[in-house]
């Protein structure tokens, strides 16, 4: 019988101010979604069972950028987006565009397991998700005071933010510049300094006792992004892959991630190469991204378990049928 | 080192008896399509303005399905898609659910050089369309009286429609029920430079809501330095398949040559669902495919060119 793993995260590129409160809240949610996990695992749950049921905790909890939480589009809306792929044959189900249904990952998975296609998104995926009788809300639901204040400061700075994570008392009076609350300027995240930048997506990577591979995504995208911006979370070689060697699911710079393909060639580069989880999971972090940051989690059939990023820390848990189980934000 | 050039109509289950009127202007668009790539990358064009350029072209044909003359959705609408990746840059463009916008690939350009994005779809996409002056036309613009003709042949025989044109009803084994995209969807063209600069672009008509592999970057398209790949078949199995970046995965990390890179690639997808053109930075070229047939053209410096169909 082979051995389970499985590893989580909350986003790769961290403010290294991040108020330690913050990320005492980080690594506790981490913790219980690790668990849940965990104990799926045990119960020997599939390996897509356990990335889908995971990835929903995290979309419900507001604390990360996905399903409830959601960074906004420019209009003030949250528009999600997942993937999911089983390693078996190599399926998958990705959607974009959600705004009213609460679970994105399981609207992903329904694709993949009730519609002949791969890739439903915005009024397709709704309807979809209609059919399939799937919970929807308002798209009210999704949106956090904090990620409206987050917003205004996006605009008034006039870039692309992400999520900023960091209190907005002071922040909120912003006629201040957004570089005056900025104390290290030299870590960069998408061309914002690090303390505007804070992560976005969530997803996980399991391998369960049967062998089999599974790797899930889900995010609200970049703040005050243009509507029908898609990033990389959803794109099946990009964000996320599973095949009967491995499953990856990355987070970071999504242009980045969607150029080098970067999920793919961790899988590419054991499968042609003959690279281990760890060697395939370093050599792509190091010589794909090129300028690009960004950080990925992955697990292999044997039961390994690998977290690699070259952003500012990436949230994230990993745990292994031996008994190892950490939760960590830092290098 | 010289350029090369490669193209495609779709690949899919093309009857070998297709009658001549409808194979003549097909045959001929491709050898105007071949003729105008070739024309630019003799003129020093960049690949990525002869991809576009010729993609555009297959566009405008009403014969593919991609632009004018995508195959219709249910409702009788047409909604179209298209990506563009340079290979010295890695820079792609990708966009999704148009159902306005004349050229596709060349929103899929726009995107990538004039937003800090890299895919935009539905509403946000048409929007941006718009802000940037690229021609945009009524629905009616991109319905062919052909097509219209075949989604009524297809609701009455209650399958997806497909776009080969047959004069007859569609045969009972053709293309089950569940295949969502035109099996003959997608034109598609890769060009490399004498300095070994490639590019591709892809492009295609589509079922409502619904995005192919077309736009994914990966699975329909991709460049690097080694290679230019466009990908055309059954979604699906693009897709799932990774086919653009398996066959530079296969030639960067295995150290295969293009043409046994690329044959491996279609080998391992399921027999009838896929079809490729790629070149290399050496200039190669191959266009495998495991269907019956792709609409697909070649030329290489050295003057070797190709149109064919089986």
């Amino acid at each position: 019988m082979a051995k389970w793993a499985i590893a989580i995260h909350g986003g790769a590129g961290v403010d290294p101010n991040l108020p330690e409160q913050r990320q005492e809240e980080a690594k506790r949610l981490l913790s219980r979604c690790l668990q849940i996990g965990v104990d799926a695992l045990k119960a020997r749950q599939s390996a897509v069972d356990v990335v889908e049921l995971v990835v929903r905790e995290l979309e419900s909890d507001p604390m990360f950028n996905s399903g409830r939480g959601s960074a906004l589009t420019a209009k003030g809306t949250v528009e999600m987006e997942a993937s999911i792929m089983d390693g078996r044959q190599r399926r998958c189900g990705a959607v974009s565009g959600l705004t009213t249904v609460k679970n994105p990952v399981s609207l992903a998975r329904l694709v993949m397991d009730r519609s002949p296609h791969s890739y439903l998104a915005f009024a397709g995926a709704e309807e979809f998700a209609r059919e399939q009788g799937v919970e929807t809300v308002d798209n009210s639901y999704f949106i956090t005071e904090e990620n409206i204040g987050m917003l205004k400061l996006a605009k008034e700075a006039n870039t692309i933010l992400f999520d900023y994570r960091i209190p907005l008392t002071g922040a909120d009076t912003c006629s201040a510049s957004v570089g005056s609350l900025v104390p290290d300027t030299s870590l960069q995240m998408n061309g914002l300094p690090i303390s505007i930048y804070s992560p976005e997506t969530v997803g996980c990577v399991v391998v369960d006792s049967t062998g089999n591979c599974a790797a899930a995504t889900s995010t609200g995208g970049l703040m005050n992004k243009k509507s029908g911006r898609i990033g990389d979370s959803p794109l099946i070689g990009s964000g996320t892959y599973a095949c009967d060697l491995c499953a990856i699911s990355c987070t970071g710079e999504g242009e980045a991630i969607i150029r080098s393909t970067l999920a793919r060639d961790v899988a590419a580069v054991m499968e042609y190469k003959g690279l281990n989880l760890q060697e395939a999971v370093d050599f792509v972090v190091k010589e794909r991204l090129d300028e690009g940051q960004a950080g990925l989690i992955a697990v292999s059939r044997n039961g390994e378990v690998a977290c690699k990023f070259n952003s500012n820390g990436m949230f994230r848990g990993c745990a292994t049928e031996d008994g190892y189980m950490e939760v960590g934000i830092w290098e | 080192m010289g350029w090369a050039i490669a193209l495609h109509g779709g690949a899919g289950d093309i009857p070998v008896d297709l009658p001549t009127d409808k194979r003549a202007p097909r045959e001929a668009t491709l050898r105007r399509c071949l003729d105008l790539g070739v024309a630019a990358l003799k003129a020093g064009h960049s690949p990525l303005d002869v991809v576009e350029l010729v993609a555009r072209e297959l566009e405008n044909c009403p014969y593919f399905n991609a632009g004018r003359g995508s195959v219709l959705t249910t409702n009788g609408t047409v909604e179209m898609e298209a990506s563009i990746m340079d290979g010295t840059s890695k820079g792609c463009g990708c966009v999704s659910g148009l159902t306005t916008v004349v050229n596709p690939i060349s929103l899929a350009r726009v995107v990538m050089e004039k937003t800090p994005h890299i895919y935009l779809a539905f509403d946000g996409a048409e929007a941006f369309a718009r802000e940037q002056g690229l021609e945009t036309r009524d629905q009616s613009y991109f319905i062919t009286e052909q097509n219209i003709e075949r989604l009524k042949q297809a609701k009455e025989a209650n399958r997806v429609q497909i776009d080969y044109t047959q004069p007859q009803p569609i045969k009972e084994q053709a293309i089950p029920r569940s295949e969502g995209d035109s099996q003959i969807g997608t034109v598609g063209c890769v060009a490399v430079d004498r300095n070994g600069n490639l590019a591709s672009a892809t492009s295609t008509g589509k079922m409502v809501g619904r995005i192919g592999d077309t736009p994914v970057i990966g699975a329909g398209t991709y460049a690097n330095t080694i290679c230019a790949v466009s990908a055309t078949g059954k979604g699906e199995s693009i897709i799932r398949n990774t086919i653009a970046r398996d066959v530079a995965a296969l030639m960067e990390y295995k150290g295969l040559s293009l043409k046994d890179a690329a044959n491996q690639v279609i080998a391992n997808a399921p027999k009838g669902t896929v079809g490729l053109v790629a070149v290399t930075d050496k200039g190669d070229v191959a266009m495998p495919f495991n269907t019956t047939g792709m609409f697909r053209a070649c030329a290489v410096e050295d003057g070797h060119s190709e149109i064919a169909i089986w």
